[in-house]
């Protein structure tokens, strides 16, 4: 076992309207075993000792799935490896680094307080069309539709988006596209998706506007820090669906 | 907003507008250099001052000329825009960033070698098409009628203008980065995304990105060299 | 106070329907005049809120999480059980209620059972009509898998991550009720306690965590649907912000809690690397099929696990139970673990691990084999240890769970305060003393989907459509001690962190009141525990204010009902003076080490009635009659 010291240059911003800044903390006797969010956890921990406020920072299930840690970590979105910051591991790092820890970055995400953003953005556009319509009790029988393998599978790829919103982080116009068409292309897909197709994308798609992220332009930066290895296909498939639906749908 | 113009402000209707006319662009830039070739048909400049004559004195053309402005218009116009939209996305940047090495440069910065390309479209606008249409020139005869000799332009351009020559060279080299990207992102927008046709779209891609920039540079190659006025 | 189960009497087959045709309607036009309030946005939460809003009743729901879709239910791994059939192999709605009772080791209700083995089948056809993507075959049929404790395979899943698909799934029926107006979603606000009024739950305070503001909400029937609170042993499978306080609110206005001391420990989870560990991950326990769990025979043999010679292993599970091996139930791997290393044969640096080898498994099947089987359970753990497991065996060790303790309920679910209900793990459920694996998801989405939209309505069209302003003195006082609990913490200024109190509660939990419990262990953490309370009490640090977010102060209230809490699980423990399922009581034990059930005792729900403060809680017992299924002793040799 290792131990480190590390310098970490932390953005603190008291809430949303207030000016943030990075400061700088010290830490010593980190062990390689520890997660980055257990060296956090210390890092909080010395800070309420001393009667400092602790980081404010978004975690829950720290087991890779709820899609609730975050962080920018030295400029990449969940840090050097392609998982959540929760499965990122002290031993990525070595004595002595530095490291910089920010918020993800986007106009459609504010900060809530130090690290932690406000994606609410993300619910207001499943809102929006993320859902097949079917009462509770009035579905058929499971298997009355057959589903080919591949496509199931296919849409469960996409269905594994667990919408920490990466991908707006590391997009250079923080565009929510790989999320949103995820989405999309998973109700898209299966043959239960079907009926609201057409108004599922554009109701989508115009929310995703409103909200203000950006747009796409392919680079390819969502996909490649995707904790869930989302595929861009995502997104070609998103642009089939909403310009099919803007052609063919009767919404004027 | 009618749903036609609710789509093209949306930002997957500006997207599908830059690919479009983007698309059509690459299209015009394969007949310039298919024409262009001409110069190099060793008659003294005769098929390509009757090739320029023909290109702006031909009703048809003329009107796609205006169609071609479109298209440039339409996709600086557009790009211009979603630079900003996009730069508003994320008002507040990161300190440190770190770009993913899957991630080419120039994927990022489409904005950059657009707007230099787009600063040489200029320079090359008044060195060729303004002096053609809007200024007096060298006549030559072919056949016994008087031509204006932008052949003679040409060669004395690129021969005696060093500076236009670099700026040409530079130019093209960031315009096959442009298409290298710009090609295969274009179908993408579209929605043409399928396991066995990327690859083959990336080849083409690849393959325009480089034959497109490299046939335009042997011109001022040519006459800078090999061609004496 | 009596309780009343409600159980319908007449033949099990009929008793759901039966009940269901007794219930009181609620006119469609009427739906809209009442007001419910859901707590919890898991897949109880978020399923009952879709369908009650679907059938036209106003819907509130609540969640602490940024998102509904980050709930813990999100986080199952293995799948979800229902009596299709699909496999043609044996299955049925009977076998699934006769297993699961089993399986629960005689300590759950009949009733409840084979109405959740009933619905089982509705959920898997409504989760594919949203959309949900469950494994197929080529043929685009249903794909199962089998799991513990069935003889069957009717486990549909997908993936390994079919809590989060289904969970998605839930939330999409609630998001096309959020766009339709009929489920208002409040995010980032956490339930403080739960507002009764003339003697019916009528509202819930709530804490929006971002500003700090404290708020009443009234409505017409309250559901908690707030999960389970395996998080009172600090470590544990749960996810960080997993908690007690909703039910335990409730428990403090009425609501009896039925089994505190009933908790699941899963027996493959990574272990503890340190004092930093801040939580536990699970392994999938279809691991045990192919890998063999040892340790060395000797005492502080410090070798590596590849330097110790064949005869030098105690593959222990093999040796005490040659029938099933490695495959025992849960409970009895959980505790044959924990017993090797009490033994002082553990591994690793911590000396709390045992072995889980698949050398012999890539001898005979090729690497490519196990990795094709378990390749992403294989990097997760060497994402999380740093060691490849295919040349290393993976180090393992039991962990908390699940709880099958909660809130008492009756068949309707609600608990014994008129209007409040209790869905999913929160209430103290259909297991009895051990759920079967791919049991709680069923049992979440059977109570949100396909039995509170029925039962509540009985209720509302008892109580009528009058409506409760949030003016009544109820919610000012509530409003007012809610307030007091905020500002004792904050201004208490003492010197222990929340975090270094609650892992010093959850090693007490861990060490006396987990895996195995005596009643001298019991009584020794009944002092400890008083003590860690006192020590909260006056010593606690909370920083910051109450106006912002202000993480220290959410884990400050957490705690505080997890001390409570924990206090009464050590109670319960130690007036269940038998062993059952997931309580192990070592005086009761077989010759050969195994739980030993005193059925003409024990045979009953301890539910448990809150009395005031520093007084001693009051037990009120349910007894379990058996019809159906015959009481035996489970054997595994």
């Amino acid at each position: 076992m290792n131990t480190m010291n590390l310098t970490l240059k932390i953005w603190r911003q008291p809430n949303t309207a207030a000016k943030g800044e990075l400061k700088t903390y010290s830490i010593s006797g980190i062990n390689d075993h520890m997660s980055f969010l257990e060296m956090m956890d210390v890092l909080n921990e010395n800070l309420q000792k001393k009667g400092e406020d602790p980081v404010v920072f978004d975690h829950d299930c720290r087991e890779g799935i709820c899609g609730a840690c975050s962080l920018v970590i030295n400029g990449r979105p969940h840090g050097p490896q392609q998982t959540t910051t929760c499965q990122l591991h002290m031993r990525s790092f070595k004595d002595g680094d530095t490291i910089y820890i920010e918020p993800w970055r986007a106009k459609a995400f504010p900060v809530i307080k130090d690290l932690m953003v406000n994606r609410s953005a993300f619910d207001r556009i499943q809102h929006a069309g993320g859902y097949v319509s079917v009462n509770t009790g009035s579905a058929q029988d499971a298997n009355a539709i057959p589903i080919g393998k591949e496509i199931a599978d296919e849409a469960f790829n996409s269905a594994t988006c667990i919408g920490c919103g990466a991908c707006v982080a590391a997009c250079k116009n923080a565009s929510a596209m790989l999320f949103v068409s995820a989405k999309i292309s998973q109700l898209a897909m299966l043959p239960q998706g079907q009926a609201e197709r057409n108004r599922r994308a554009e109701g989508m798609v115009a929310q995703m506007d409103q909200e203000g992220f950006g747009a796409c332009t392919n680079t390819g930066a969502c996909e490649a820090e995707c904790p869930k290895q989302i595929s861009i296909s995502n997104i070609a498939r998103m642009n089939r669906e909403y310009l099919g639906a803007k052609l063919s749908s009767n919404a004027v | 907003m009618s749903w036609i113009t609710n789509t093209l402000t949306s930002t997957l209707g500006r997207k599908l507008s830059m690919s479009l006319t983007g698309l059509f662009l690459v299209s015009f830039l394969i007949v310039h250099l298919s024409g262009n070739f001409l110069l190099y048909k060793g008659d003294g400049g005769e098929a390509f001052n009757l090739y320029s004559n023909f290109m702006s004195t031909n009703g048809l053309i003329r009107v796609l000329e205006i169609g071609l402005l479109l298209g440039f218009g339409i996709h600086i116009w557009t790009a211009s825009i979603l630079t900003r939209m996009n730069s508003a996305a994320r008002p507040i940047g990161y300190a440190v960033q770190k770009t993913h090495e899957k991630v080419s440069w120039f994927s990022r910065n489409m904005g950059l070698s657009g707007s230099i390309v787009l600063f040489f479209l200029i320079v090359h606008l008044i060195n060729f098409w303004f002096p053609y249409h809007y200024q007096e020139m060298p006549m030559v005869d072919i056949e016994g009628k008087p031509y204006k000799d932008m052949y003679g332009l040409v060669a004395r351009i690129f021969h005696d203008e060093w500076w236009y020559s670099v700026l040409y060279l530079i130019a093209l080299l960031l315009l096959g980065f442009h298409l290298q990207h710009g090609f295969a992102s274009a179908f993408r927008t579209l929605g043409l995304d399928h396991k066995k046709y990327n690859s083959i779209i990336e080849g083409i891609g690849n393959i325009i990105s480089i034959i497109l920039p490299l046939g335009f540079a042997t011109m001022p190659v040519y006459f800078w060299f090999f061609h004496t006025v | 106070m009596t309780l009343d189960s409600k159980i319908p009497s007449g033949q099990i087959s009929e008793k759901w329907s039966n009940h269901k045709f007794g219930l009181k309607l609620v006119n469609p036009a009427n739906k809209r005049k009442f007001d419910i309030i859901v707590v919890g946005s898991g897949l109880a939460g978020a399923s009952a809120a879709a369908s009650l809003a679907e059938l036209g009743y106003n819907v509130k729901v609540f969640t602490f999480h940024d998102s509904p879709r980050r709930a813990h239910s999100i986080a199952a791994q293995g799948g979800i059980n229902a009596a299709k059939n699909y496999q043609n192999d044996g299955d049925s709605t009977y076998r699934l209620f006769y297993d699961t009772v089993k399986g629960g080791d005689y300590r759950a209700r009949e009733g409840n059972v084979y109405r959740l083995a009933q619905v089982s089948v509705d959920i898997i056809d409504q989760c594919v009509a949203q959309g949900v993507p469950f494994a197929r075959e080529y043929g685009g049929l249903l794909s199962n898998r089998s799991f513990g404790g069935a003889q069957v395979s009717r486990t549909f899943y997908a993936r390994g991550q079919t809590g989060q698909q289904l969970l998605l799934g839930a939330y999409s029926a609630m998001n096309r009720q959020i766009a339709a107006g009929k489920v208002k979603l409040y995010t980032r606000t956490e339930m403080l306690d739960l507002v009764v009024v003339d003697g019916k739950a009528r509202g819930i305070i709530t804490r929006n965590l971002i500003t700090g503001a404290i708020e009443s909400h009234a409505a017409h029937a309250v559901l908690l649907c707030t999960g389970g609170y395996g998080n009172v042993f600090y470590l544990s499978t749960n996810a960080m912000a997993c908690n007690v306080t909703a039910t335990w609110r409730a428990h403090k206005k009425g609501a009896l809690f039925g089994n505190p001391c009933f908790t699941q420990i899963h027996p493959t989870c990574i272990p503890v690397s340190g004092d930093y560990q801040s939580k536990l991950t699970l392994m999938s326990e279809s691991l045990r099929n192919d890998g063999r769990v040892w340790v060395p025979k000797a005492v502080g043999d410090n070798r590596l696990p590849t330097d110790i010679p064949e005869e030098e292993r105690d593959y222990f599970l093999e040796r005490k139970y040659p029938s099933f091996g490695n495959l025992v139930p849960r409970d009895v791997a959980s505790r044959n673990a924990k017993s090797v290393c009490d033994e002082g044969r553990g591994v690793g640096a911590t000396k709390l691990a045992v072995y889980l080898d698949f050398a012999d498994a890539i001898r005979r099947d090729s690497e490519d084999v196990v990795r094709a089987k378990y390749g992403n359970l294989f990097d997760m753990y060497q994402q999380i240890t740093g060691e490849n497991p295919y040349k290393m065996p993976m180090r393992i060790y039991p962990a908390v769970h699940y709880t099958m303790g909660g809130l008492w309920v009756d068949f309707n679910l609600m608990t014994t305060v008129p209007g409040c209900y209790a869905l999913g793990e929160a209430n103290f459920s259909d297991h009895g003393a051990n759920r079967l694996g791919a049991s709680a998801l069923m049992q979440g989405l059977a109570d949100g989907y396909f039995v509170i939209p029925y039962t509540v309505g009985d209720y509302l069209a008892a109580i009528g459509q009058e409506k409760i302003g949030t003016d009544r003195p109820e919610f000012k006082e509530a409003e007012d001690a809610v307030r007091k609990r905020i500002n004792g913490l904050l201004s208490m200024k003492g010197e222990k962190t929340v975090d270094e109190l609650h892992r010093k509660l959850g090693l007490t939990m861990w060490d006396y009141c987990g895996m195995s419990r005596t009643e001298e262990g019991l009584k020794k953490a009944q002092g400890i525990i008083a003590d860690i309370k006192k020590e909260f009490e006056t010593n606690v640090k909370v920083l910051g204010a109450n106006e912002e977010m202000n993480q220290s102060l959410e884990k400050a209230l957490r705690l505080a009902d997890f001390i409570e809490l924990g206090a009464l699980m050590v109670q319960d423990a130690l007036d269940r003076n038998e062993s059952c399922g997931g309580h192990f009581r070592e005086e009761y034990q077989t010759p050969d080490g195994e739980a030993l059930r005193d059925d003409e005792n024990y045979a009953y729900v301890a539910a448990w009635e809150y009395k005031g403060d520093n007084q001693s809680e009051v037990l009120h017992k349910e007894a379990l009659k058996f019809e159906y299924v015959k009481l035996t002793q489970r054997s595994y040799k």
